[in-house]
């Protein structure tokens, strides 16, 4: 298995770089386990990892339709922040952000964590007095926020438009430092690894087809490598949630599947050294350590499958960029894609047991599941190993619709467009 | 996406405002009934594949209209007035 040290960097440079031992196992399917994971995202592959780490379970497959990190895990914006309002989300994003870092430590692996900080523009006096409550709000549940005044914005962000003329002039904003950036693809690769070590089979090119009954419990999936059977069957799919929970039965969640756009320009010097959002309308950018300007904005809005958008929503993200940095005007964009997001009803996500015997669900991860990925297959493990939610994810139910106790960040109601 | 207004002809998306899952039976206003009121406004069927949905040409002749679309490939199959087939 490959181990990485100064030592084998060297032994490797020196052998041409053709003696690597792949990072985790091409094993068959077993005919049962204790637990499957169905997805092989970075939720999935940290639940695995988890399992077995924290709770000695280690019978375990992750299935994966396609390639690990064909989906979300691959295609985000590379933000992980803990910048939230509400009690519930603060204490489960605080949890991740401890997590991550220390992550690269505890996988042996360098998912290239850099706390760069998370800036938020405030363009209002509504929105600096928002931001003050937030950065309380906090602040108060142990997490890190400093409010910044326009002086020190101009002198942390040179590139930024800081004219009175501006569209949308900058009054200050909110700084979460320990907030960042990770390489994503290393986070799935890390935690395959570390997984795959401790006996986990990692199984790609697996699609789940079909789920196996024993009256309404679930005991096992089909898939198009045969069948599995297992005492649990957990179910971290993200975008597929509906296409999967469809094949139980299941097609009455609180989610909806949109399309969230990304993009990256081609490569500049050191411009914008900290992750920067617009207050003026919804945009972020960092710039990656190639040099390219990471970016996105809004949902294109509507609901779909397809792992491509529309060009308006193109228009209006290179609008808000260039409103904030006019100085790029002339960056060409190198490439463009699009992922598929469960949108959940109150933007919050749902880390629970069930909905059916046997059954357990992580979905509704909306824009900002990269940065959940530790917090999220830590509780999920949690869940899955005891048969019931640990107090970090215990808000995160299926049922808090139907009960009225939603966690609406934003306070938008269930217009899933709009989380 | 380019949408065909029954009204005015075929339109680029950008005139278009998304206004959700079609599918859906709002229970009758005086209804104490939770679980249908939950399940109007909380629960998707979350199609893939041929979604009726609601769209407002809200930058043109402002109808409301029910399109069937595939959220699998974006291809619009049918677009028709809301009040003609809204329930
Ligand atoms: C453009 C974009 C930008 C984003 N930016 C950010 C950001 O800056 N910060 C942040 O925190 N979050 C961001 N996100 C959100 C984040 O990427 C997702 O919420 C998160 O990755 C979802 O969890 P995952 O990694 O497990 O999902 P995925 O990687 O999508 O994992 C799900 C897996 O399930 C597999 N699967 C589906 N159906 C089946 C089946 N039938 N059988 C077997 N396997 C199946 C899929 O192939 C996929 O690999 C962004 C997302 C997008 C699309
Ligand atoms: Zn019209």
């Amino acid at each position: 298995m490959a181990e990485y040290s100064f030592l084998s960097l060297l032994r490797n440079a020196l052998s041409g770089n053709e003696d690597w031992k792949p990072a985790w196992r091409k094993p068959d399917p077993r005919p049962s386990y204790d637990v499957i994971v169905i997805g092989g995202g970075g939720h999935g592959l940290s639940t695995a990892y988890y399992l077995a780490k924290e709770h000695g379970i280690t019978n375990v497959a992750v299935l994966e339709k396609g390639y690990l990190g064909s989906g979300n895990v691959g295609r985000n914006t590379t933000i992980v922040r803990s910048n939230y309002l509400l009690p519930d989300n603060i204490r489960f994003y605080e949890h991740s952000m401890k997590l991550w870092e220390n992550l690269s430590h505890d996988l042996n692996y360098n998912v290239m964590f850099s706390q760069r900080g998370v800036l938020n523009l405030a363009h209002t006096p509504a929105q600096m007095d928002e931001h003050a409550r937030r950065g309380n709000a906090m602040r108060h549940e142990g997490g890190d926020a400093v409010l910044l005044g326009r002086e020190e914005v101009a002198r942390m962000v040179p590139g930024l438009d800081m004219s009175a003329s501006a569209r949308f002039p900058v009054l200050g904003g909110l700084l979460q430092p320990r907030a960042g950036t990770a390489r994503h693809d290393a986070v799935a690769w890390g935690y395959a690894r570390g997984a795959d070590r401790r006996g986990v089979d990692i199984l790609e090119n697996c699609e789940v087809t079909g789920f196996l009954r024993e009256g309404e419990r679930v005991v096992g999936v089909t898939t198009t490598r045969g069948e599995i059977r297992a005492k649990k069957v957990a179910v971290a799919v993200a975008g597929s949630t509906g296409r999967v929970m469809k094949l139980a039965g299941i097609d009455n969640l609180p989610i909806e599947s949109h399309v969230l756009q990304a993009f990256v320009s081609e490569s500049l010097k050191p411009l914008i050294n900290q992750v920067v959002t617009f207050g003026g309308g919804h945009l972020y950018v960092s710039q990656s350590d190639k040099g390219g300007l990471v970016f996105g904005g809004d949902l294109d809005g509507y609901n779909t499958y397809a792992q491509r958008g529309n060009l308006p929503l193109v228009e209006e993200v290179m609008s808000e960029l260039l409103a904030m940095f006019p100085n790029l005007a002339r960056v060409r964009l190198l490439r463009s894609w699009g992922g598929v997001m469960d949108m959940s009803m109150d933007g919050s996500p749902i880390i629970t047991p069930g909905p059916l015997p046997g059954m357990f669900l992580n979905c509704g991860w909306c824009y900002g599941g990269f940065k959940a990925t530790p917090a999220s297959g830590w509780c999920f493990a949690h869940t899955i190993a005891r048969g019931e939610a640990h107090p970090l994810n215990a808000a995160f139910t299926l049922d808090r619709f139907a009960r009225g106790i939603l966690i609406d960040e934003k306070g938008q109601g269930a217009t899933p467009k709009w989380h | 996406m380019l949408i065909a207004c029954p009204y005015c002809g075929p339109r680029d998306l950008s005139e278009f405002t998304y206004q959700g899952d079609a599918n859906r039976t709002r229970p009758n206003p005086m209804s104490n009934d939770q679980s249908a009121w939950n399940a109007y406004v909380y629960e998707r069927v979350n199609t893939a594949g041929d979604h009726r949905e609601f769209w407002q040409h809200s930058g043109g002749c402002r109808a409301h209209l029910v399109v069937i679309r595939s959220t699998l490939t974006h291809e619009i199959k049918s677009v028709a007035f809301a009040r003609e087939t809204a329930k």
